[in-house]
């Protein structure tokens, strides 16, 4: 983990209610995809978790939903102003588990992290198949870029209004080594009882510090007691329970 | 210019400590920066047993704070002598305040004898005031006979000194310290966090699982501050003072109110460096107020 300030290099609509945020400044804490940064809002008591899109050098992207007064206040900041962010946060994706053809899933706003995944994959040589489950289509984002990478890329949407209708377990191909999966905690689940074979998953919490010492944030597991924000966000399948 | 205070007999090397619940067992800041530099810190509060604690969701926001409502999760009093002590031993060479919950008095009793064997453990910090956990906790600390038999209990089967960690969420703070320190405390803490609560507009119901939690943050600080003041004018036992404390200014301010040392909370979650710029912070600004000896403002708002 670091503290630092980054400036805004780029704050921009992606989808309905969708932004994209890139931050200019020192990267160098961030280790895996599926890790996560924690920034600090003006007037606002706790941090915002937030996870990577992608991490290069000297430039972090996320992007995040408008779901409440924070993220509201995030959607008007201009670029060049700095935020103070704790970087390098959770466990992130552990790559070596992918096999030749892993599969990843994301639902809504879980597609983000995935990103960053997907480009560690290619990089890797894996042939690497991508399923994202929006609601509607005006909320679609980042098919292009998955496909840019050189993935294979279904849609879905709960809607039908756009690619497959339904969720992303109605687009699940089949063959697959791996998979990661990131979205909703219904989701997760579903992912978690249809997907066949092994996989990680990675969790959204309500957290207060973001770096393990409140523990407001953990979930029982069959290894005991986990903190999403410090033994996770990402989980192996065979420690997950469910409540 | 001298930081240092006496504690229970103990010597600081500043005032400043990590208040329980928000530093783990230490040893995870440690990778953040040298917890040496520490007066020392209060670790997470333990109990007899393991808990897993509260169902999700535990933690909230308010205007200038928190509310958290964890529920006591720990490892056990086994697990933390068998394990988090030694992994602290590694990175903190300091006596540590070890705070303890229980569920009835031989809880306490029992955890703190345990406790109390272990050479690291330079303090009893009991807490009677966790609001929580039901049975327990907080409903030991909001009535003075319950207060004073729990004390009396830990006092009777321990040997280092003994602070009671005291509820905010009392109609008279004050007679609570006082049957503590009839019982036999050594110092107190106060305050620990006050119940509170948020609803979400979206459903309509309570924003926490278990309805109500633990409000801290700036926002109570001058709570904390009043209950100090009052607390130092019936009591001659040590008052260790918390509640949004933030800066070196709050640490003056409570040890101005009557505290010997503070403890800082709320603000290692929003920052991990928090109680390490404090202590940063102290010499310049005891400079700026002319304060030579920190031990020399220890009650000095008072007549």
């Amino acid at each position: 983990m670091k503290k630092g300030l980054f400036t805004i290099a780029e704050n921009a609509p992606l989808a309905e209610g969708v932004y994209r945020l890139r931050l200019a400044g020192d990267a160098s804490a961030v280790t895996a995809p599926g890790q996560f940064v924690n920034i600090a809002l003006p007037g606002r008591y706790l941090r915002r978790p937030f996870s990577l899109c992608d991490a290069e050098e000297g430039m972090l992207t996320l992007i995040y939903k408008v779901v409440g007064g924070g993220t509201e206040q995030m959607a008007a900041m201009e670029p060049g102003r700095t935020l103070d962010v704790l970087t390098g946060l959770g466990n992130g994706f552990d790559l070596s588990l992918a096999g030749q053809t892993p599969l990843l899933l994301g639902g809504g706003i879980g597609s983000a992290p995935l990103y960053l995944l997907a480009k560690k994959l290619r990089a890797a040589g894996k042939t690497v198949s991508v399923v994202l489950g929006f609601n509607r289509r005006s909320e679609v984002f980042y098919e292009q870029e998955f496909r840019a990478l050189g993935c294979q890329v279904t849609v879905t949407t709960a809607d039908g209004s756009y690619g497959v209708p339904g969720f992303v377990t109605d687009g699940l191909p089949t063959g697959c080594s791996f998979y990661y999966a990131c979205g909703p905690e219904p989701m997760l689940r579903a992912v978690y009882d249809r997907a066949a074979g092994s996989g990680q998953l990675s969790f959204e919490a309500r957290m207060g510090c973001g770096f393990g010492a409140c523990v407001g944030c953990t979930r029982q597991t069959v290894g005991g007691p986990k903190r999403v924000c410090k033994d996770g966000p990402v989980f192996q399948k065979e420690e997950i329970l469910w409540t | 210019m001298d930081l240092s205070v006496s504690l229970c007999g103990t010597e600081l090397a500043n005032p400043v400590i990590p208040a329980s619940g928000t530093f783990g067992y230490g040893y995870e800041f440690a990778e953040y920066y040298d917890i040496d530099c520490l007066g020392t810190f209060s670790f997470k509060g333990t109990t007899r047993e393991p808990r897993f604690g509260n169902p999700q969701p535990r933690i909230a926001e308010c205007a200038g704070g928190m509310l958290n409502a964890v529920g006591l999760q720990n490892p056990g009093v086994e697990a933390v002598i068998s394990q988090e002590l030694p992994r602290l031993a590694k990175c903190f060479h300091k006596p540590v305040m070890a705070n303890v919950s229980g569920f009835s008095v031989e809880d306490y009793a029992y955890t703190c004898a345990k406790l109390d064997a272990q050479a690291q453990v330079g303090w009893l910090e009991v807490n009677i005031s966790c609001p929580n956990v039901h049975g327990g906790g907080m409903s030991f600390g909001t009535d003075p006979a319950a207060a004073a038999a729990v004390i009396r209990a830990v006092k009777a089967v321990t040997t280092k000194p003994v602070l009671a960690k005291l509820s905010p969420n009392v109609t008279d703070i004050v007679s609570i310290a006082r049957a503590c320190q009839d019982a036999g405390a050594d110092g107190l803490s106060l305050i620990n966090t006050l119940q509170a609560m948020r609803i979400d507009l979206k459903t309509r119901k309570p924003l926490l699982a278990n309805v109500t939690g633990g409000l801290s943050g700036p926002a109570v600080f001058p709570v904390a501050l009043r209950m100090v003041y009052q607390v130092y004018e019936a009591v001659s036992i040590p008052i260790v003072g918390l509640g949004g404390v933030s800066s070196a200014e709050d640490v003056l301010e409570m040890m101005l109110a009557g505290a010997t040392a503070v403890q800082a909370g709320a603000a290692n979650l929003i920052d991990p460096y928090a109680c390490r710029d404090i202590i940063a912070a102290l010499p310049g600004v005891m400079e700026k107020y002319g304060i030579q000896n920190l031990r020399d403002i220890i009650g000095g708002a008072h007549g």
